[in-house]
């Protein structure tokens, strides 16, 4: 069986953790929640490092199973666990540390190979150094290039930009987005960032007090307005697009995306070359259809779905349709009320900017 | 300072016996220092109490004890003889032991502190990286551990140099057996040969100044000790 199940159920302090999750079997996974809601708890679990009740099985897998009284410990499951902190081994080099895991993998079932882990996180400068030598960022590639080294079936990521402030983040996030494009097997990231979830996150698991609010593609639990990222005032939405053209006279990139197409100022990207856009919330407005005149270049057809509630008492959510593609914008009460926008209504979303990711 | 035959074989003597503890001190301490470092178990409080005891027990107390349980009555002396090794007590063999027990203490403690200090994580991260729990304790925690390891094994061989009831009582007064400097110090100021005794005890006092020093200075050094290779 394909994916990775996990259940779990497991008292803590405050509350119990209770998942029951079937996850996609390839691409990024976000466990998203305040802190304190058991994310960390849950990847744990899923690594075998706390012992909760359930079961656990990574495309076939299976790893932990309390009906058959199975669980194996976290030394015989083929995963590779990046914390929060690098926590690299300070008595070993960085090459020392990069071997430590490589060299129990038997050559035959090594699949990510010492140059590649090195080029993909540019680290090959560093592996003579000592690890009290390196930057915050450097110190967390390394860590995930040791992890990568043991070929792991499943890579489990406990928030690994938290440390890191924000130009190291900077720093690091193309490597993270670069990891989600080359590798084939699934990801559980840690995160309690909208905005890293919006750059990375195929997936995305919404965990509260140990409960799981949401679990579903990511663009569709960010514009649910019944859970709490919505309101947040970063709110965003992705889009996964694709160059389509260049019109060098205006200094624009034309991008396609599954609902139609978006101009943003001209980007050093082929056409055809995939790219990831984020498109906030409070960059979105909304028009009536019939005047197309607007210093907005990008303005959609799209239908209302639905309302919510925003974080200011003056504003609202409204959760749009762009031929299949959700998006969110956030305008005032006064606005919804004048223009006499309901649900099901036929309207323009007009897309003020949008942020190109990686 | 002259030193006598009877002192040089005092001197040989006393290192040999810390050195022989010391290594076998750490060899049995560091399985108890993990143990009372990473266990959960009720009996921990127990078990850290009892080999602490020598920290306030007067050594001849110790000794006292020792000398009953491994004397003709006693059920090590019963047990040793039983297997033909005779009873340990006025002995070279006796002495190790007692100063085993008596040294213990002071290389368990700095020891279960390092694995303590180290927490779990470098532990999490070897099992990660598919390292077995024996494994990940040779290639992880010990070295991690290095500078509790001589803080350990200086206070251990310094404290076994410097015992002198616990000698008192099972270990007698034998030359070339069981006479280390502590005894032979004692003897020359029962003879009144104070110029003797002024010899060893300096001899004895700029030791424990060097190990203290030297001590100190790993301590100040360990942040350096850790990292790198």
């Amino acid at each position: 069986m394909s994916g990775v199940h996990v259940a779990c159920r497991l008292p803590l302090a405050d509350f119990v953790l209770e998942a029951d999750l079937t996850l996609p079997g390839r691409g990024v996974t976000a466990l998203f929640g305040p802190s304190g809601s058991g994310k960390t708890t849950l990847l744990r679990c899923v690594a075998g490092l706390a012992r909760g009740a359930g079961r656990v099985e990574i495309n076939g897998e299976c790893w932990q199973d309390d009906a058959r009284r199975f669980f194996l410990p976290t030394h015989r499951r083929a995963l590779g666990y990046v914390f929060q902190e690098a926590s690299l081994f300070a008595h070993l080099s960085v090459r020392a540390n990069l071997e430590f895991g490589l060299k129990r993998i038997p050559a035959a079932e090594r699949k990510v190979g010492w140059d590649a882990a090195l080029e993909l996180l540019g680290i090959g400068h560093l592996l003579e150094r000592g690890t009290e030598a390196l930057s915050g960022g450097e110190r967390q590639r390394v860590a995930i290039a040791r992890a990568l080294l043991t070929s792991p079936r499943l890579l489990l990521m406990d928030e690994p930009l938290a440390a890191l402030d924000a130009r190291r983040k900077h720093e690091i996030l193309p490597y993270l987005e670069r990891l989600h494009d080359e590798l084939a097997i699934p990801v559980l990231y840690v995160s309690h960032s909208p905005d890293e979830v919006a750059r990375l996150a195929d997936h995305l698991v919404l965990l509260e007090q140990g409960q799981v609010l949401a679990s579903g593609p990511t663009g569709e639990v960010l514009t649910r307005l019944d859970l709490p990222l919505a309101r947040d005032e970063e709110a965003a939405v992705r889009v996964d697009a694709r160059v389509l053209s260049h019109d060098e006279a205006y200094q624009l990139t034309c991008l396609g995306f599954a609902g139609g197409h978006i101009q943003v100022t001209r980007k050093a990207l082929a056409v055809g070359a995939p790219a990831r856009i984020k498109i906030q919330a409070r960059d979105v407005s909304i028009a009536l259809a019939g005047d197309n005149r607007s210093s907005i270049v990008n303005r959609l057809p799209a239908r209302i779905v639905g309302f919510g509630e925003a974080a200011h008492p003056a504003q609202c959510l409204v959760s749009l349709d762009v031929a299949g593609t959700p998006l969110l914008a956030r305008i005032t009460h006064l606005s919804r009320d004048q223009l006499g926008l309901v649900e099901g209504m036929m309207v323009v979303a007009q897309i003020k900017s949008v942020a190109l990711l990686g | 300072m002259h030193l006598s035959v009877d002192d040089w074989s005092a001197i040989r003597l006393t290192l040999e016996l810390a050195s022989i503890v010391t290594v076998l001190l750490l060899i049995i301490g560091t399985p108890i220092a993990w143990w009372l470092a990473r266990s959960r178990s009720p009996l921990r409080g127990v078990v850290g109490a009892i080999v602490s005891l020598p920290i306030v027990l007067p050594p001849t107390v110790l000794g006292f004890y020792l000398l009953v349980l491994m004397g003709p009555h006693g059920a090590v002396g019963r047990f040793t003889e039983a297997l033909g090794l005779g009873r340990l007590p006025f002995t070279f063999t006796g002495l190790v032991v007692a100063s085993i027990l008596y040294s213990l203490p002071f290389v368990v403690q700095p020891v279960q502190n390092a694995f303590m200090a180290m927490g779990d994580r470098p532990l999490e991260v070897a099992a990660t990286l598919r390292a077995s729990p024996l494994r990940t304790f040779f290639t992880v925690a010990l070295p991690l551990a290095r500078p509790g390891f001589i803080t350990a094994a200086i206070l251990g061989f310094a404290h076994t140099v410097g015992e002198f009831g616990v000698v008192l009582m099972i270990g007698g007064n034998i030359p070339d057996k069981t006479r280390v400097i502590s005894m032979q110090i004692y003897n020359h100021v029962e003879a009144l040969e104070y110029g003797q005794a002024h010899g060893l005890a300096a001899l004895l006092l700029g030791f424990s100044f060097v190990v203290l020093l030297a001590l100190y200075t790993v301590g100040g050094a360990r942040n350096t000790l850790g990292a790198g290779r």
